[in-house]
């Protein structure tokens, strides 16, 4: 289900790829062959999450500009990484993502190294001539499961499987309690944390805990389908996270986030290629593409399904942002009024809850 | 059972030499055996795994940064073994020591002086030391067993870091990524060998396989470790305090353990991250065994098997050969060389009758 507003569509047209063919052959730009592209995974490629999309990110780069590629895959996040990073370099790679978060000084250590290579950090916050940085609003897919849940939850309990509490999770709960109080203003969500972003099994128990607490719809922000198979067993809905996991929770799955980076990968890419890469900070959601759904499960109702799109449209054309005030933080108290919204230096930073959140945030 | 394994009389000193060259070989052929069902030219492969992460100078010097931390935690694990005091929490000793020895780097933040780092090497080794006496206390006092209590630290010392990093220790300009400041470069282990990242760290680790390599050949210390291990009856007749070993072999364990914690984050981390060990205290107990409980064999153990994690990462770039296949091929290294010491000292036997276990 592609939003048409995607602007990197235009690259799977035909037109384009004659374009750029000619362009190569006018030798103002480098032949496809002589490109290698390297992506460091902090998961295995095979974990139908966060690791899984960037993959396939990899995969449409190759099939549509023929591009050669290499990964690196379940690589920690300490020591190992700068030597992947730099083994990548000096392999012949032209440009190089790094997909996790904890890469950041890694790849900003390779990158002073070797000014003439490109390299690309998703998540973070340290750029240079020849690192770029993206991400994703994924809390704006959080409005869009949000107010699905507002609109199907009996017991107005959520249950909410985080990974760490950094801004980025903490963002997505808040989104998530935000959209689900504007259609049941006593809905609450519970947070577990589970300390890892893929630990099926760690994942799997925080789920059974949360059912067991009341909550009738679990949502993740881990990379595992093992909460959505726990929902299907138990009867209860889920929303799954990073890819479409329905064939793991056919009844289950309401919807799922898609991460998809494809588009933004290719153009990443064919930039390199025709000598226009230069270094950048982008952070898009569903308007461009890069936050997707996954089709609606038989389960949401047309009501449901007409508020989410209505969500999504108002997201798309700017008429509704995420963190849109009056907002209360845990406490009860008021943060922003109406009419005022959060903006995207509070939010990159974001480490309190709104309210309706239970818990306490860990680390504080 | 109609086949059990009976021990030795007595060892061919031969096979004992013979017996890591028997494996390796047998892994060698296994692999070109698996390459060819994938489909992959075997000889490239093991190209990848074994000669390519060391045809280069920084190559060579990886080698000894991914070793550092193996070879310093095996070889003190290794005289407790030899004790049957089964430190299985070095990872969590490891934890410790790098947030006592990091968060003396955080102390003294922006202090440049030479001071620091032999403070912060004095932190990691005291924070490993304390994380290994509490399993320490609680066999001796109590006599709970060392294996489950150690192991459980582990998970304390992992949550106990990510509390700190998450929080107080968090990096005032890191956008409250749980991320502690870079250290100073008054508190960053010096590079040995300029342009790698081979740090003053593996020099240490030289000098603590020799250290107990005498320790456990020449002194009374590790006459009596070898003593309560074999026989603790004996070891008691002879006068030997057993809870004396056990707290000497655990205390010594996390001394090490800690200073390699110490060593990853004022080394090739340079910071204080949520997770800083792939697991290090754990791979470092298959050293130990890789290497027969002998601090030479654990240095070669450490080298081998931080070769094949470097391999795996160039068989994954230069061959695109999947991570599990490294899995599977590392596996197999540790089944054959492990297997073919067992071999060594035990011999299959044949029991044609049943009923006849205690024949």
């Amino acid at each position: 289900m592609k939003i048409n507003t995607n602007p990197f569509g235009i690259l799977k047209s035909l037109p384009a790829l004659f374009l750029a063919a000619a362009m190569m052959v006018a030798g103002t730009s480098a032949q496809a062959e002589d490109i290698k592209v390297g992506f460091v995974y902090v998961g295995p490629v095979g974990d139908h999450g966060w690791t899984y999309r960037h993959d396939q990110g990899r995969l449409a780069v190759e099939k549509e500009l023929g591009v050669a590629t290499t990964f690196v895959e379940s690589v920690a996040e300490g020591a190992d990484s700068e030597r992947v990073i730099r083994n990548l370099a000096t392999t012949g790679h032209g440009l190089i993502f790094t997909t996790s978060f904890g890469y950041m000084n890694p790849t900003l250590k390779v990158a002073e190294q070797f000014p003439d290579v490109k390299f690309e950090h998703a998540t973070g916050y340290k750029r240079a001539d020849n690192l770029s940085t993206y991400s994703a609003r994924f809390y704006e897919g959080r409005t869009v499961l949000g107010t699905i849940a507002g609109h199907m939850s009996k017991t107005g309990v959520v249950g909410y499987i985080a990974s760490f509490p950094i801004p980025e999770v903490v963002r997505g709960i808040n989104a998530f309690i935000l959209a689900m109080r504007k259609v049941n203003p006593d809905a609450v969500v519970k947070v577990v944390w589970v300390n890892s972003w893929y630990d099926p099994g760690k994942e799997g128990d925080a789920a059974k805990a949360l059912i067991d607490q009341g909550a009738d719809i679990i949502t993740q922000h881990t990379d595992s389908p093992a909460p959505l198979q726990v929902a299907e067993q138990r009867g209860v809905y889920a929303f799954g996270q990073a890819s479409d996991m329905s064939a793991f929770a056919p009844t289950a799955q309401l919807t799922a986030i898609i991460n998809d980076w494809n588009p933004y990968y290719v153009s990443r890419v064919k930039a390199l290629m025709e000598g226009t890469w230069e270094s950048q900070d982008v952070w898009s959601g569903i308007k461009t593409g890069m936050v997707e759904f996954a089709p609606y499960g038989d389960a949401v109702p047309a009501e449901a399904r007409a508020a989410a799109d209505a969500v999504r449209e108002g997201i798309v054309n700017g008429t509704l942002h995420s963190f849109d005030g009056p907002i209360n933080n845990q406490a009860g108290e008021q943060v922003i009024g109406e009419g005022e919204t959060l903006d995207d230096g509070v939010l990159l930073g974001m480490d309190w809850y709104v309210e309706g959140v239970q818990g306490e945030l860990g680390g504080q | 059972m109609f086949v059990s394994l009976v021990k030795r009389p007595e060892r061919s000193q031969w096979m004992v030499y013979l017996s890591p060259v028997i494996a390796l070989a047998m892994t060698l052929v296994s692999g070109i055996i698996l390459f060819q069902l994938m489909g992959v030219e075997s000889g490239k492969a093991l190209y990848a795994f074994f000669v390519e992460p060391i045809t280069h100078k920084y190559g060579w010097a990886e080698l000894g940064v991914k070793a550092t931390p193996l070879i310093l935690i095996g070889v003190a694990l290794s005289v407790g073994f030899r004790a049957n005091v089964w430190n299985i929490g070095a990872e969590g000793q490891l934890t410790l020591g790098a947030i006592c020895g990091g968060g003396v780097a955080l102390f003294f933040y922006g202090v440049d002086s030479v001071f620091v780092l032999p403070l912060m090497m004095v932190g990691g080794i005291l924070g490993g030391m304390m994380w290994a006496a509490i399993p320490a206390f609680l066999r001796t006092r109590f006599n709970a067993n060392e294996i489950l209590t150690s192991l459980m630290l582990t998970y304390v010392a992992t949550l106990l870091l990510s509390v700190l990093v998450h929080g107080p220790w968090r990096d005032p300009d890191g956008f409250n990524f749980p991320e502690s400041r870079i250290f100073s470069d008054s508190a960053t282990l010096p590079v040995i060998w300029a342009g790698t990242r081979l740090h003053l760290g593996w020099i240490i680790t030289i000098a603590v396989v020799a250290a107990v390599w005498v320790l456990m050949s020449k002194t009374i210390v590790g006459f009596q470790v070898k003593v309560v291990g074999q026989a603790p009856l004996a070891g008691r007749h002879a006068g030997f305090s057993v809870n004396r070993v056990i707290w000497f072999s655990l205390l010594l364990g996390g001394a090490m353990a800690g200073l390699a914690g110490l060593f990853e984050v004022s080394g090739p981390i340079g910071q204080l991250l949520p997770v800083i060990s792939p697991g290090y205290g754990f791979t470092a107990i298959i050293v130990a065994f890789v290497g027969r409980l002998h601090p030479v064999g654990v240095f070669f153990a450490g080298l081998l098997l931080a070769l094949s994690y470097l391999g795996g990462e160039s068989a994954q770039i230069t061959m695109n050969l999947p991570l599990a296949v490294t899995g599977v091929f590392q596996g197999m290294l540790l089944f054959f060389l492990l297997a073919c010491d067992v071999l060594i000292a035990y011999q299959f036997r044949l029991n044609m009758t049943r009923g006849a276990k205690y024949g």
